[in-house]
């Protein structure tokens, strides 16, 4: 007869420890008992409930799990005695289920210190989806609310206060923040940062009594310094408790201070019982922390299955959290208890980061630390301090901001291969390689699904998916040049395809050439190919849905959804006419107003809904649009020039004019600057452009190929003394030859680099003609200046185009969530630690 | 006994937002469902709907509805028009980041109107 496993308790542990048994095919009856009213669901990221997740979503048991794999769960029914002799464990609702081997996983309880009035109305625990449904229930006209214990669990629970609407206070007994994990200094940084967040820090107070109003409901708190506190509201979060009720009952062993004893086995004093998670006690030490749960359900359950392959042999106690938006660690000795340690120490005020570094006596080896506010290195000294690998001979450039030209970051090819990479769920670095390489992973999504790594608090995933780069780099896996899964085609290969096959529509394309549906590489690499050939227009029924928001909109999306306004100001030149509608438009609609780089005025803050009647008003007083989110043509920047400069040798501003008119609207590979000098001195930096001018005695130069940005670049002389007609044919040739043959996204400069033949390549074909096709690059080019419109103009004449600009489909109302506050006189985005303070909801 | 929950059988209450017609063949919209924005996207020519929040969690706008819709392997999805991490049509699911779950929305079309149930 198959045997009977009953666990205690449906938590985080005891659910993966069903699941394991599950996974390994264990012939046993299995039998739950969950206390509370749900199954297992995600508690480390229990705050998540009062950021709008719901209990479905945090759950942990895939629907029919239990059904599928036969496992009985008495959901709601508490266990409340275990008689040993008889082998029966018997529930508050008076089942009596007999069995052969029983799990305990029942977790621990939240320690509500012995106060006076810590039971009044209106105080509470942080543990189950319940405590917060009652929390928030209460808390709903409530003003001020107070936790109790500055833990990691309390500022956690404090953070969730503060998204409920509360003025919230910490009030913790010790000196310091986070005692358990981190130092005076980095208590010190901490809590400057969290009163930066508005929320009271009371340290070293210790409450004497709660005292109720006359409703009996919670008050105020009163100290033993004298001081009181006045709130509406209180949870505790002290500290928790072993739940080991039911074993002291049943005699199994208890260590002093609470816990069900285990071995390594995890088996505790009676052989046939086992415990697991936050009740048990290991080497007289708690976990309270789910991966050494999630190991102690693997260890039994392999016991369970007659496997001795694994032991429990403790655990690592090492964390990185996020707490109110700031990263806090703490691993291994933080606290530098070993003898003959030694402390490196950074406290920088300015940025507010505190970071500190355990390393052995000769400093070869790191044993331990702390980071507050900045955790990025994380990883990587958690990996050090793990495989015991030796520091680099100054070890506290660790912790420094990274110095020019030295890189510190360890490679992820140097760790070990049982280097443990995810710790939630115990995956090595050598798995992670094998999976990757067996299953033939390529992206970081299907790593995660594989291998489980990465799929609890997260903090790994940098380091999975640096791992994820350097198998795919060693593997040869040479990127290929196939723009994305739904074409075997470079971007060359599909504008040749389109040109050549008279294409004019994605779905065209997309039927004869590719397969699938298309994603956001494709689809606007694929109109902006058809607008380089065609010259439609990009709003047209068969593109709209194949460009990126900021082509749709004709307009630039900004961190808050909302846009900016960047209507063409030629050569940089503006009447004064024109400069007071600009104003008088960013007035009227709120709108920021800032000078671009390149000599145009951005007007910010613009609502989906407002683009229209903004664009009304610009194109009535003579603007068109300027193309800022397109990859097309910016602008043609331009110093005075001969007009009024007295170094002058040509007329620079009329140049660019004229060039930034024929230019516009022209869709390329990637966006497009260029500028015009009137004199050698190069007052608009033309050399740092795609194309740019320079004026001389005799005509222009055009030098090409030029970049700012992340990668300044200069660039280079194509060729010299040119008449405008000269010149502007070079232009055509040397524009449309890029867009035939560049890669998706990538800018002049980065092409030319690859160019075979360099700058005497180039000039062989824009100059010399060497591939007979200049008379048809001109040929396009003209077309393409023939056909251009303005965007904005066309698309304002076209209301079924227009009815896409609403932020909702079935009400006028704008988007509730964009919120501006003022600096500096003007409107910007609120931050979200502002919306907090603010208290908006979302 | 085993894990059966009792389901849920009130009637489900559908909201009409728009005309199929106002969505675009591969573009989504935006839809205030009690107080809720919702994203609803047309895959397609035809009337294959499918409705999930509008809330991009990467940059906390409101701006899903604005994104390019396409497939991975298959599966329908949206690219945020912000950072551009992908959502599966189907379940909300990151396909970038799975600990990122959107939630979903029935949706129907009848008689040439587009139906949200929230
Ligand atoms: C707000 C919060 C944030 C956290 N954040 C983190 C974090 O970031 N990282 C981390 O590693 N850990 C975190 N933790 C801790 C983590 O949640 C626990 O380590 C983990 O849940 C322990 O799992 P468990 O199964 O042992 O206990 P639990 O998840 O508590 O499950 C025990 C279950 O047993 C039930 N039970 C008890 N007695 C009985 C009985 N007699 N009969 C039937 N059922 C019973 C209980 O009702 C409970 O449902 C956090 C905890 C909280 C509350
Ligand atoms: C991949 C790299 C880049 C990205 C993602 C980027 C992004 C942007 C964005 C989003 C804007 C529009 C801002 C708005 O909404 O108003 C912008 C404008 C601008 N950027 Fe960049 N940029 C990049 C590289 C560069 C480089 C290399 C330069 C300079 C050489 C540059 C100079 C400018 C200028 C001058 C503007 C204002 C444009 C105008 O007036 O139309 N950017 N950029
Ligand atoms: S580049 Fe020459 S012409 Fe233009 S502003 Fe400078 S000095 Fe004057
Ligand atoms: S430099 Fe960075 S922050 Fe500034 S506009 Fe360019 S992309 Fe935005
Ligand atoms: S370490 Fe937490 S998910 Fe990997």
């Amino acid at each position: 007869m198959t045997k009977r496993l009953v666990t205690i308790g449906n938590g985080m542990v005891g659910h993966r420890f069903l699941e394991q048994m599950a996974a390994k095919g264990a012939d046993w009856e299995l039998i739950c008992f969950c206390e509370e009213p749900r199954v297992a669901y995600d508690r480390v990221n229990l705050s998540g409930y009062f950021a709008g997740k719901t209990a479905e979503d945090l759950s942990l048991v895939a629907p029919d799990f239990y059904k599928d794999n036969n496992i009985q769960v008495h959901i709601g029914d508490k266990a409340i005695s275990i008689d040993r002799a008889n082998k029966t464990v018997t529930s508050a609702k008076g089942v009596t289920i007999s069995y052969d081997k029983l799990v305990l996983a029942t977790g621990s309880y939240p320690f509500v210190p012995p106060i006076k009035g810590n039971d009044l109305p209106g105080t509470f625990v942080y543990r189950t989806i319940c405590d917060l449904e009652a929390t928030e229930a209460y808390t709903k006209d409530c003003k001020v609310g107070v936790v109790v214990g500055g833990g990691l669990l309390g500022l956690e629970c404090a953070n969730a206060l503060q998204n409920l609407g509360l003025k919230t206070h910490v009030v913790e007994f010790m000196p310091r923040l986070m005692p358990v994990q981190i130092d005076d200094a980095g208590g010190a940084t901490l809590r400057q940062k969290i009163e930066d967040l508005g929320i009271g820090i009371h340290t070293g107070k210790s409450t004497t009594e709660i005292v109720a109003d006359e409703h009996g409901r919670v008050h105020k708190m009163q100290f033993a310094d004298g001081t009181e506190l006045l709130t509406d509201t209180i949870v505790f979060s002290a500290g928790i408790r072993p739940q080991d009720e039911l074993a002291r009952q049943c005699g199994l062993k208890i260590g002093d201070r609470g816990g069900i004893s285990i071995d390594d086995n995890c088996q505790t004093s009676d052989p046939d019982v086992y415990a697991i998670g936050e009740c048990a006690l290991y080497n007289n030490q708690i976990f309270g922390l789910v991966a050494p749960g999630y190991r102690m359900a693997e260890v039994a359950a392999d016991r369970l299955c007659g496997s001795e392959a694994n032991n429990f042999t403790g655990a690592d106690m090492s964390t990185k959290l996020k707490l109110l938006g700031i990263d806090v660690a703490s691993f291994g000795d933080a606290f530098g208890k070993t003898a003959g340690s030694k402390v490196i120490a950074i406290d920088d005020a300015i940025a507010g980061t505190y970071k500190k570094l355990v390393v052995n006596q000769d400093g070869t080896r790191l044993l331990g630390g702390i980071l507050v506010g900045d955790a990025t290195v994380y990883g990587t000294l958690l990996q050090l301090m793990q495989n015991q690998m030796a520091l680099p001979p100054h070890p506290e450039d660790l912790i420094l901001p990274p110095r020019s030209g030295v890189s510190m970051a360890m490679g992820v090819e140097q760790l070990p291969d049982t280097a443990q990479i995810c710790s939630c769920n115990n995956v090595t670095k050598g798995q992670i390689c094998a999976a990757i390489q067996d299953q033939e992973l390529r992206d970081i999504g299907s790593v995660k699904s594989c291998t489980n790594a990465g799929m609890g608090c997260g903090g790994c995933v940098p380091l999975v998916t640096d791992l994820l780069k350097a198998e795919l780099k060693k593997a040869g896996i040479a990127v290929n040049n196939h723009i994305c899964e739904h074409f075997a085609f470079s971007r060359q290969e599909l504008y040749s395809l389109v040109r050549s096959q008279d294409i004019h529509s994605f779905q065209q394309l997309l039927d004869r050439h590719g397969t699938g549906r298309g994603c956001e590489i494709c689809k606007p690499a694929v109109s902006s190919i058809l607008a380089s050939a065609w010259n439609d227009q990009i709003l047209d029924p068969s593109h709209v849905s194949l460009q990126d928001t900021n082509d749709s909109f004709l307009a630039n999306i900004q961190r808050d959804g909302t846009y900016s306004v960047i209507p063409r100001i030629p050569g940089g030149e503006i009447t004064p006419e024109k400069l007071i509608v600009l104003g008088q438009v960013a007035k009227d609609f709120g709108l920021y107003t800032k000078i671009t780089g390149a000599q145009r005025i951005d007007l910010l803050g613009a609502r989906v809904d407002q683009l229209p009647l903004i664009w009304q008003r610009l194109v009535a007083a003579g603007f068109e649009s300027g193309h800022a989110y397109g990859k097309a043509l910016r602008t043609v920047k331009s110093c005075v020039g001969s007009t009024w400069c007295r170094f002058g040798v040509q007329d620079s501003v009329s140049l660019a004019i004229e060039v930034e008119l024929r230019y516009r609207g022209l869709r390329a590979p990637h966006k497009f600057k260029s500028a015009v000098s009137g004199c050698t001195r190069e007052c608009a930096e033309a050399q740092s452009k795609d194309f740019g001018i320079i004026a001389t005695e005799k005509g222009w130069n055009l030098y090409v190929c030029g970049n700012g940005g992340m990668k300044p670049q200069h660039a280079q002389l194509l060729a010299a003394d040119l008449d405008k007609e000269t010149l502007i044919r070079y232009v055509d040739r040397f524009l449309m030859f890029y867009i035939r043959t560049a890669n998706r996204l990538e800018r002049t400069a980065t092409w030319f680099n690859k160019l075979e033949g360099g700058m005497e390549y180039l000039q062989a074909v824009i100059i010399n003609d060497s591939l007979g096709i200049a008379e048809e690059l001109e040929a396009e080019m003209a077309h393409q200046v023939a056909t251009y419109a303005c965007e904005w103009d066309v698309t304002l004449k076209d209301p079924v185009k227009l009815q896409r600009f609403q932020h909702f489909v079935n009400t006028d109302a704008p988007d509730p969530n964009i919120v501006v506050v003022a600096e500096r006189g003007q409107n910007r985005p609120v931050f979200e630690h502002e919306r907090q303070l603010l208290q908006i909801d979302r | 006994m085993s894990q059966t929950e009792s389901i849920n059988s009130t009637i489900q209450q559908w909201t009409t937002i728009c005309p199929l017609e106002r969505i675009l063949p591969n573009t989504g919209v935006c839809a205030l469902v009690k107080d809720r924005q919702i994203a609803v996207f047309r895959v397609g020519e035809g009337t294959d709907v499918y409705a999930i929040d509008n809330y991009d969690p990467f940059s906390k706008a409101y701006v899903l509805s604005r994104g390019i819709v396409g497939d991975r392997n298959g599966i329908p999805k949206v690219a945020s028009p912000i950072y551009k991490q992908n959502f599966s049509l189907i379940t909300g699911e990151c396909l970038d980041d799975l600990t990122i779950r959107l939630g979903t929305f029935p949706v129907q079309v009848v008689d040439g109107q587009v139906k949200v149930s929230s």
